[in-house]
This record gives structure tokens, sequence and C-alpha cells, in this order.
């Protein structure tokens, strides 16, 4: 009963000032873990955004958020990606390599089989593209750190669900 | 409807106008200046001046509250502002429906740190239902419309709306929406007909049913009333009132097990702890109500019916949730128990009531008597049974009295009591009382006060003497925050840390000072004419009643403990240590 999950959640919303202010201060407010959030209009018009987070609590917290979500005056829908079936996570994240000699060679090797794009390049440093799951990003960079000095940057999750139906 | 032209400040009074407000409850400041000005132009609506904006919230929840109206509430930037946010939390943690009108700097300086301003979106974004800020006075029609709507419908909540001061001088058109369809915002009513079925299914298959609810019902308007209390007499269940819910069943209904709780009857708590099926109706299952909750109504089937999603499975795992408003998920009910002409099992609910008997003959209510001392449950009692053929409205501070008025005081209808459930504010009675009386000029409107809570917004005395507001403050003066004296008798060894009441002014010199009348009774013979010329006068009148100063609230049950472990009295409380988790418990 108390196991603690990790749920994907998407929250498509009213584009209106201060929506994702309500979205992160009923997490902080209320005690809700946020894991990663990212924002974005996604309607023709942009009107209207998608919020997508990850978050984790027992299964009757996931269900409060959910519920506390859905009060929220300007949120149109919640949807439970894990709850809900099988769907798509991805993750794009930008990671500096500083290193040199065997290590720099290493470290193309690496992003070669992780299929990373190399975006930027100088005589002591790559710049990495890189997108996948989340435990593909984290165990690429746990890689990168052993070869030197390394900076990330990581966008969070964003998911959908598989299949033909539409939100 | 053709649109007419106007400034933003007219188009606030034409909105609320169009929307029925008779009264709204303010302060003026620099940044509301341009729409004081269109108040002062025009003779439909009626402000009331209030002497802090922190009354003129309180104030407007207890005109929503006794009336079912939407309280409209008016004050300036930045303090004006800052000053309304405990009224608004208020209104938030008892669905009180409130809109309150924010002036704010001008658009161009917003975010400048502006004299009097504040980020009132920002603040008020945790303790109200939404919020708007007006930047452009063509959405200003719209806005308030839709800041209406979202107030009163769906479970109600306090609204704010922040107008900067250039858009209320700028000109639009107004227009009045035909009906507003909000593009998100859209509360779900009506239960599902399975749902229905298997409330009725479980509810006739009881053999020890309870109906336990709450301030949903009052919310739901009067229908609701009248449908709960048909379905608990056409069910021949128990009921169990919450403390935001008193009236919503009549007192006097044999089926009434009183309020249920912490400092509810012992039938009430028992019959939760031993139902086999419980009816949770527009209640939210509080930390007040449930006790421990691993303990809480151990062997029941629960059904929940609540108009807000978040509040099933909140606290309590229910085995049928149904959302929807309570007027209709009840009317359906009904329908189905009809249709199908059930009767429950006669034996094992005569069985049942004998047990509800047998813990009623506890008494739990009883209170030791005194001829030399005032106690305050007889105070709360006469002023009971002295009022009962008026047409009686009743608000409250926050502490031991309020609970003696709950527990000792009567209502046959809703919308009579009005108190601070959720937030617990001390001084939200007599800004209530204030709204009260404004809304029902005519009646007997009593603000059941502690000394300490009644000084926290004592300045309202001077808005009642104002408007000539004749409420009735009825202090029950022990000289003590009694409650919190309380607490640190059970749990802190009796160290009475900065409770007793120091200082106290005179109250019968400051009624007088305010214009009212002042009356005070020491001994018990006293007290029927202290209320006697209270009820008589027709004036604000503060009647300071000193009442036994030990006197603790019983019964009760310790944070932490279980509705099946109540304590009796002050005996009681020795013999039955609280327990280290509870202690940390509020």
């Amino acid at each position: 009963m108390d196991t603690i999950e990790r749920h994907t959640i998407a929250a498509l919303v009213e584009n209106e000032p201060g929506v994702l202010a309500r979205v992160i201060g009923l997490f902080s407010g209320r005690g809700y873990n946020i894991e990663s959030l990212t924002v974005a209009p996604v309607t023709p018009d942009e009107s209207m955004s998608r919020i997508s987070i990850v978050t984790s609590g027992t299964p009757m917290m996931i269900e409060q958020i959910k519920a506390q979500l859905n009060r929220l005056v300007p949120i149109a829908s919640v949807h439970d990606l894990t709850a809900d079936g099988p769907h798509v996570e991805r993750e794009f994240a930008l990671v500096k390599v500083v290193a040199s000699g065997a290590n720099r060679r290493e470290s193309l090797r690496i992003a070669d089989i992780f299929h990373a794009h190399v975006a930027d390049t100088t005589i002591e440093s790559f710049v990495f593209s890189l997108t996948g799951r989340r435990d593909k990003i984290e165990s690429f960079v746990e890689l990168m750190r052993a070869l030197g000095d390394v900076e990330v940057a990581r966008s969070g999750v964003v998911a959908i669900a598989r299949g033909s139906k539409v939100l | 409807m053709a649109s007419e032209r106007m400034t933003g400040a007219e188009m606030v009074i034409r909105a609320l106008v169009d929307q029925g407000v008779e009264v709204i409850f303010g302060y003026p400041g620099g940044a509301v200046l341009p729409i004081y000005d269109a108040l002062f132009k025009q003779n439909k609506l009626r402000h009331v001046l209030v002497r802090q904006e922190g009354g003129a919230v309180h104030a407007a929840e207890g005109y929503a509250r006794s009336t079912g109206k939407v309280g409209v509430v008016l004050v300036t930037s930045g303090p004006g502002a800052t000053n309304a946010v405990t009224g608004l939390t208020d209104a938030l943690m008892d669905s009180i429906p409130v809109v309150c009108l924010t002036g704010q700097v001008p658009t161009h300086l917003i975010g400048n740190d502006a004299f009097q301003e504040c980020d009132t979106t920002g603040i008020t974004r945790p303790c109200t239902k939404h919020n708007y800020l007006v930047k452009d006075v063509d959405d200003m029609a719209q806005t308030l419309h839709e800041a209406f709507h979202i107030s009163r419908s769906g479970r109600p909540g306090p609204v704010v709306v922040d107008l900067p001061k250039d858009i209320q001088f700028a000109e639009g058109d107004y227009e009045m929406p035909a009906e507003i369809v909000h593009k998100t915002y859209k509360p779900r009513l009506k239960a599902t007909n399975s749902e229905v079925e298997t409330a009725v299914e479980m509810l006739a298959g009881a053999k020890r049913p309870i109906v336990y609810a709450g301030g949903g019902v009052i919310n739901s308007g009067p229908r609701a009333h009248e449908l709960l209390t048909r379905l608990v007499r056409t069910t021949g269940a128990p009921c169990t009132l919450t403390l935001m819910g008193l009236g919503a069943l009549p007192a006097s209904d044999p089926h009434f097990l009183g309020m249920l709780g912490m400092h509810g009857s012992y039938e009430a708590n028992m019959a939760m702890h031993g139902c086999d099926v419980m009816l949770c109706v527009g209640a939210r299952f509080d930390d007040r109500v449930t006790g421990r909750l691993d303990a809480f109504a151990p062997n029941a089937k629960k059904i929940h019916i609540d108009i807000d999603p978040s509040s099933i499975n909140k606290n309590v795992l229910v085995d049928l949730p149904i959302i929807g408003d309570v007027a209709h998920v009840l009317e359906d009910i009904l329908k189905v128990w009809d249709a199908k002409n059930i009767t429950p099992d006669g034996g094992p609910r005569q069985e049942w009531w004998k047990q509800i008997d047998k813990w009623r003959e506890k008494d739990s209510l009883n209170y030791q008597k005194s001829d030399t001392i005032i106690k305050p449950q007889y105070a709360i009692q006469r002023l009971y049974e002295m009022t009962q053929d008026r047409d009686t409205y009743i608000t409250t501070e926050v502490g031991q009295h309020q609970m003696w008025a709950a527990q000792h005081f009567k209502f046959e209808e809703p919308k009579r009591w009005m108190t601070s459930g959720g937030l617990g504010t001390m001084g939200y009675g007599l800004p209530a009382a204030i709204g009260v009386q404004l809304a029902h000029p005519d009646a007997t409107v009593v603000d059941i006060a502690g000394e300490a809570s009644i000084l926290m917004n004592i300045q309202e005395m001077a808005t009642a003497a104002q408007y000539r507001l004749p409420v009735k403050i009825f202090i029950l003066n022990n000289q003590y925050m009694g409650m919190v004296r309380q607490w640190q008798e059970l749990l802190h060894g009796g160290r009475y840390s900065e409770t007793y009441s120091d200082a106290l002014p005179d109250f019968v010199k400051l009624a007088d000072s305010f214009g009212a009348v002042g009356l005070r009774a020491t001994k018990p013979d006293e007290l029927d004419d202290l209320i006697t010329e209270m009820l008589s006068v027709d004036k604000a009148v503060i009647a300071d009643v000193c009442v036994d100063k030990t006197e603790n609230c019983f019964p009760m049950i310790p944070s932490g403990a279980a509705h099946n472990e109540m304590l009796f009295g002050p005996g009681d409380s020795a013999e039955k240590p609280i327990s280290e988790s509870g202690m940390v418990l509020v």
C-alpha cells in the first residue's frame, strides 16, 4: 500500500500567465515531489500548453496529485500516462565533457554507442546532444563523468501515450 | 444585448448590479479611488465600510453563509489585499463563495515596487479557488462575471480579481455575457446510474448504517437539506453532522446523534466507530472528525458523496466514491430507493438503535451544574432556550466557546450557524455577525465569543455602530485562551504559557465607547436577566458573561486517539496519558 511509485503525468492547461505558478505552488504547498517538469504550448493557436510532470508518491498520493491538479481552474485535463498504459517517454540532454588524449577519444566512442551527436567541439571539449529515456541519459552522463569534467543540461521528461488516440 | 461604453470602474459597479449584488464590504484606498467614485455616483449598491479589510472578508462570509449568495469585498492594493488574506484562506477552507476585488497599482508600475504594491495574485494564489489580474479593460466584464460563476459553482470558494488603477480609468465596452461557459472549468454535478444503484444496495443491506454529513449539504442549497432529512427518515439511519454541517438535519430529529469528532457526542463517535455502512455526504474526513486514521470506522464500507474529487480518498480510502452535487445525488438515491420499495431488515436495525440508545444514556454533553458560578455550557443552554422562538443566527469566534456552542445550541435549519471551521480564525465571529445582520436586518444575530477572540477584530464594533446593527456579542469570559490552556493542561503539565488574558478591557465601558450597550453577569441568577435585556435592546450589545475559569471542553477525543477512546471529564484525562505521536498533532 505504501510503496512509492513514479508516475508521468500530462496536463493540458490554458496558456495564460500564472498557470505554471499554480501547478508548482500546488506541488510545494501540499508537499508533493517534482522530479521533472516541462511546459510548452502545443496547439496551433498557442492557446493550450502541455505540462509533463514526473512525480513520485504512494498510490493514494498520486491520486491526490491528479485530483488536485484537476481542481485548478485553467487545467483542462490530467492524464496519468504511467497508469493509462504503454507510452513513449523521452528526455533531451546536452552534455559537455572536458577531456584530452585517450579520454577524449573514449568519450567520442561512447557517444557513438549512445547515438549522441556532437553539437560543439573545441580542442579540449565536446558538447554532446542526446535523446532517450531518462535511464539512458543517466548512464551516459555517468560514463562521461569518469572521463573528465562534465556539465549537464537536461530538458526533463516529455511523454505521450502509444497508439492512435489523440488528446 | 447591446454593449455600452463606460470606464473600467463603472463596469465593476455595473457587473455587481447585474450579478444581483446588493451589499459590498470594503475599505477605500488609493488604488481603488475610481471604483469608490463610481460607487458614490449610484444608489443600487450599498457599501459597508469596515474598519479593517480582514473584517470585510469575514463580513462577506457571514453574509454569504446566511443567504447562500456570493459575498463581495472591495479593498485597495498592498496592505488592503494582504489584510484580506486571512479571510480568503478562511473562505477557501470552509468553501464559502466570496468575490474579492482588489485595487492594484497601474499596469506600467507592476513589478516596480510601487507605493502600496504587492503581488496580489501571487500571494492569493494558494488561498483562493481562482484569481485574475485584469490587464485590459475589454476583459473586465467577462472576468468579473466569470469570477462570480467560479466562486458560486462546484465547490464554492473565494475568487480574487486584481484591478490595476489605469484599467479602472480606461474606457471600454461592457456587455453582460449571456451564459458563462468556461473552457476548462466544468464541475460534475450528477452521479452515474451504477454509482447510485450501488449506493442504494449498500444502504439497503446495512445492519448498522450511519449518515455522516457536512457543510456540502448546506452549500448545495435548501433542497439538499430537505433531501438529506428525507433520506435519513426513509432509511431510518442515524445521522451525525460535522461542525460545518450543523443545521443540515433538524437537531430535534430523533435520528440526529449530535456533532461528531474531537468534541462530538459519545453516541455520534461510537456509532461512527461501530457502523458497517457509512454514507458521507458533503464532508471531507477532516482530522478533527476522524481521530486516529488507522482506527477510524474499522469495519465500515464507506460511500462518499462530494462535488470535489480531491476530497475523495484524501485521508480515508472509501469503497464507493460518488462525485456530484449533494442535492442531485441524494435525489437520485431516493428515487431508486423509492422505486425499489426497500424496507431494511428490521432485526439488526433495532439492535443498532438499541445500542445507540445505550450510548446516548451516557449523556456525554452533561456537565457539573453550579449555583454559585456560571458554567459556560449553562450560559449557552440558556441562550439557546431564550432565543428558540426568535429568528436567530449564531456566529462564533474560535476556541472552547465555539465547541460549547456547537454542542449545546440546537439548529433546526441550515444557514443559521456561521463558524470558522477549517481555518479556525479567531476574530471571525463579530465581522461575520455584521454580515449576517445586514442580510437579515430583523433577525437576532448573536456572536458567541471568548474574551480573547473578540479582541482580534474588536474594531468592527465601529462598523456595527455606524450602520446601527444590533448584533449581540455574547462573551464567555474565562480570562484564558481557554482551548489553548486546555491543551496545555492535557499535554504540557499545566504550564499555562502566555494563555492568561491579562489586561482585559472593561467590556461594559468598551461597549459604551462604541455607542453600544454593555452588560455583565457574574452569577448564575443574573444570567437570564442579562439575556433578556440583551435581546430586548435594539442596539449592539456586548454581554460580558463571567464564567467558570477552569471549565474545560468535554467530551474529547485527544489527538492521536480513536473514536472509541474519548475522555469525559477532568478526572478521565489523568488516567490515560496521551501518546507521543498524538502530542505532535495539532
